[in-house]
């Protein structure tokens, strides 16, 4: 019996044990190997070069602009994306009047917001691409048909405004999806809790602060690392839709993107390595930090 | 077997495979040994024949032979008609014709596995690196090739059957090692029917240039548009007037990385050139954000008069120009009267880089394959379907030509032996992104000319101080 117990433990888990090794951990190994070789991608030797790959990486000002640019991504994109999924999973539940129930038509926003989820990133690049078309695209046009012409711009084209225009992109493709999940942490949430705020005066903002924000807390937390990592790639939209890619002048330049110009442009894979590493360090950090700051108070509903 | 651990690791997945699942992390030390063993064999052992007049490579004739094709613009039939002759030849040898687009990712596994095709057309946005393949030495060179004789007459030599520059811009060192098939020429392209309409003549010069601008937006137009998404479409024209201005020693000394050659006043000149154009407000409000299509089609549309592209535009732009359009090609004015170059001069090159990788089983099959693709009939074949020029001299004779193909061969005759081409894009990827990099920020008025030089001869000496990058020269 007990022999036959170990059996089908070893056939359910030693499949997708090998594979896990065979496509995730033996890529990690590698690329942590690679990094420290001077592979070309189209050979098979490569010499061992020691740490001189992640040297290069600190003078390389590409480089550098992409970390300055991965890191504001990091700061806006999931505060900002988490401030609007709040609000609106929260109109939803409470927003309506009295405060006991969402707005009218809250199930069809649900749905309408979860749509940017539907499409590929590739896709939502090419659209907002046309979209930011300096002119022909539908925010121009939109301004220029209200007689704000002058607020006009060429949105992917200049320094200042290119990097907002990608990170608006993001929150766009993303926010759904937290409004969603929010909406199923507020569920979550007893009803009676809400009333008896509501018993007590406290006003639309004062039961967010004290009731909502406090019970969700944890699935912020979640949100936070997922949209983290997201911020650390952004690699597909900045690709497809900015000028360069990466520009202009690196202005919306990402890790992600510099990785693959050195590796698939300029046949530097053990170079391309390196940033990956890097990368993925500065991913493990991000979730490790992200979910040690919020561990000290959980709540327990009774 | 007897290597050091860590002098020539092997990092295949097979080997990484192997030592991490049997020792973890510590996968290098372990690597050495695996695939150390077949590596030095040569593939094409027993794969050539005996050499004769109307065999001059030595082909074995039953060996089968491999062909990769980039399937883009040009699609694959000309290739496979090529096949079709090397078969009629050899009539015991099987040909695997595979038409691609992803070739970098298809072929790059090929190339780490030592077991590549013998036959690749390295062209498209995914196509291998070159320089790199070329660094690794993946790649046959061709001079045997190049001194056989020519497909249609065995009096000529296939290496005098070719376009000026065709060889140079495959050669690497003193190696030819790749042969490219189509023959490219930059340039401003303009409406024929639109000039003549409005009485406008194209310049020569580039004050004529400055003059006629004003006019044209006087006249509602706008004179300039660029693809700006991608600012290498007007490096080109800025490249070729400096070209023009400093003759062959300034673009040698660019492509060698010569101290300050970025400096040169030729190139300081032609960079306050187009400073100038955008800050005159020729250029298209907008084009600084429009992809390629959306600039071309703008200028197919009318809204501009100028474009820079490579002759390639006429086939891009089938489908969206109007017909009587009547699209020509210009070479690019002079910037002063006493530029080295002609204003005639053209800035061509050759590109559909074909190679026979140096792990190719029928290293034979593949040079034969491309001195029949090579030939004038394979070459006329082409031209008359893909509206390009083929780098085939006189592939173009007796046929009836488009517009826009026909002044792009009328500009190459013009030009003579004028032709001129930069090497640091295909030698020096980076510098090419820096460089494209500058001229986007100096056409959008962000830096001067002089900052433009100072950034781009940062770059360049960037390039020359660092030992892990191949250096070439001319």
């Amino acid at each position: 019996m007990r022999h036959g117990r170990w059996r089908f433990l070893a056939g359910a888990l030693v499949p997708a044990l090998v594979l896990h090794v065979v496509f995730v951990l033996s890529p990690y190994a590698q690329a942590f190997y690679l990094s420290l070789t001077d592979w070309t991608g189209v050979a098979g030797e490569a010499h061992f070069v020691g740490a001189r790959n992640y040297a290069r990486l600190g003078g390389d000002s590409l480089f550098l602009d992409a970390v300055r640019n991965n890191a504001v991504m990091l700061v806006v994109v999931p505060l900002v994306t988490i401030g609007i999924g709040l609000f609106l999973a929260s109109m939803m539940h409470l927003g309506g009047r009295g405060g006991r129930r969402g707005i009218a038509g809250s199930g069809a926003y649900q749905i309408v917001y979860f749509f940017p989820q539907l499409l590929s990133l590739v896709v939502i690049a090419v659209l907002w691409g046309f979209v930011y078309n300096p002119n022909t695209g539908l925010l121009n046009g939109g301004l220029r048909a209200i007689g704000l012409g002058g607020l006009a711009q060429s949105w992917l084209a200049s320094p200042a405004l290119a990097l907002i225009a990608v990170m608006a992109v993001l929150v766009w493709s993303s926010v759904g999806f937290y409004v969603v999940l929010f909406s199923a942490a507020i569920d979550g949430i007893p009803r009676e809790l809400f009333e008896a705020a509501l018993l007590d005066g406290a006003g639309g903002w004062a039961t967010f602060r004290k009731v909502t924000l406090p019970l969700v807390r944890e699935t912020v937390q979640v949100a936070f690392v997922y949209l983290g990592i997201a911020a650390l790639d952004a690699f597909a939209v900045v690709q497809v839709m900015t000028v360069g890619p990466g520009g202009p002048d690196g202005a919306t330049e990402v890790i992600g993107l510099s990785l693959y110009r050195n590796a698939f442009t300029y046949g530097k894979f053990g170079y391309a390595s390196a940033m990956g590493v890097a990368l993925f360090f500065a991913t493990l950090t991000l979730a490790v930090l992200a979910l040690r700051a919020g561990r000290k108070e959980r709540l327990e509903l009774a | 077997m007897n290597r050091p651990p860590l002098a020539e690791p092997y990092p295949t997945r097979r080997t990484l495979l192997r030592t991490a699942l049997a020792a973890g992390v510590a996968a290098p030390l372990l690597s050495g040994c695996v695939t150390g063993g077949g590596d030095d064999a040569d593939p094409a052992a027993g794969n050539t024949g005996a050499k004769s007049a109307d065999n001059p490579l030595g082909v074995k004739a039953e060996t089968p032979l491999e062909v990769v094709i980039f399937k883009g613009g040009y699609g694959d039939e000309y290739a496979k008609h090529a096949g079709t002759l090397y078969t009629r030849k050899y009539p015991g040898a099987k040909i695997d014709h595979q038409g691609l687009q992803k070739i970098g990712e298809a072929l790059q596994p090929r190339f780490v596995a030592n077991t590549p095709p013998d036959v690749v057309d390295n062209t498209g946005a995914s196509r291998l690196d070159i320089a790199t393949l070329v660094a690794a030495k993946q790649v046959t060179d061709l001079s045997a090739l190049l001194d056989a004789p020519s497909f249609d007459d065995p009096a000529v030599k296939v290496r005098d059957t070719l376009l000026p520059g065709v060889i140079e811009d495959g050669t690497f060192g003193q190696t030819p090692l790749t042969l490219n098939f189509t023959y490219t020429v930059w340039g401003l392209w303009y409406s024929k029917s639109l000039f003549a309409a409005k009485g406008w003549a194209y310049p020569k010069t580039w004050d004529e240039m400055l003059a006629l601008c004003a006019t044209i937006k006087a006249a509602g137009i706008a004179p300039w548009t660029y693809q700006g998404k991608y600012p290498e479409y007007i490096n080109d024209p800025l490249l070729s007037m400096a070209a023009k201005t400093g003759g062959l020693a300034l673009v040698r000394a660019v492509d060698n990385l010569e101290p300050n050659a970025w400096k040169a006043p030729g190139l300081i000149s032609a960079a306050e050139a187009f400073a100038e154009l955008a800050g005159k407000g020729y250029l298209m409000a907008g084009s600084e954000a429009l992809t390629h299509t959306e600039a071309q089609a703008a200028w197919s549309n009318g809204k501009a008069a100028f474009i820079p592209c490579g002759s390639w535009l006429e086939s891009e732009q089938k489908d969206v120009t109007p017909p009587g359009f009547d699209m020509v090609m210009g070479t690019v004015p002079s910037r002063t009267a006493g530029d080295q170059l002609k204003a005639t001069a053209v800035q061509a090159a050759s590109s559909e880089s074909f190679l026979v990788p140096a792990k190719a089983k029928n290293p034979a099959g593949g040079m034969e394959y491309l001195r029949i693709l090579f030939s004038k009939q394979s070459a006329k074949a082409f031209a008359s379907t893909a509206g390009t020029l083929p780098a085939v001299a006189g592939a173009t004779d007796g046929l009836t030509l488009s517009s826009g193909l026909g002044s792009v061969r009328d500009a190459v005759t013009a030009a003579g032996a004028e032709t001129f081409t930069y090497r640091f894009r295909t030698w020096y990827a980076p510098l090419a992104k820096a460089l494209d990099d500058a001229t986007g920020e100096l056409v959008n008025k962000r830096i001067t000319a002089a900052e433009w030089a100072q950034r781009v001869q940062k770059a360049a000496d960037a390039i020359a101080k660092d030992s892990s990058v191949q250096k070439y020269t001319r």
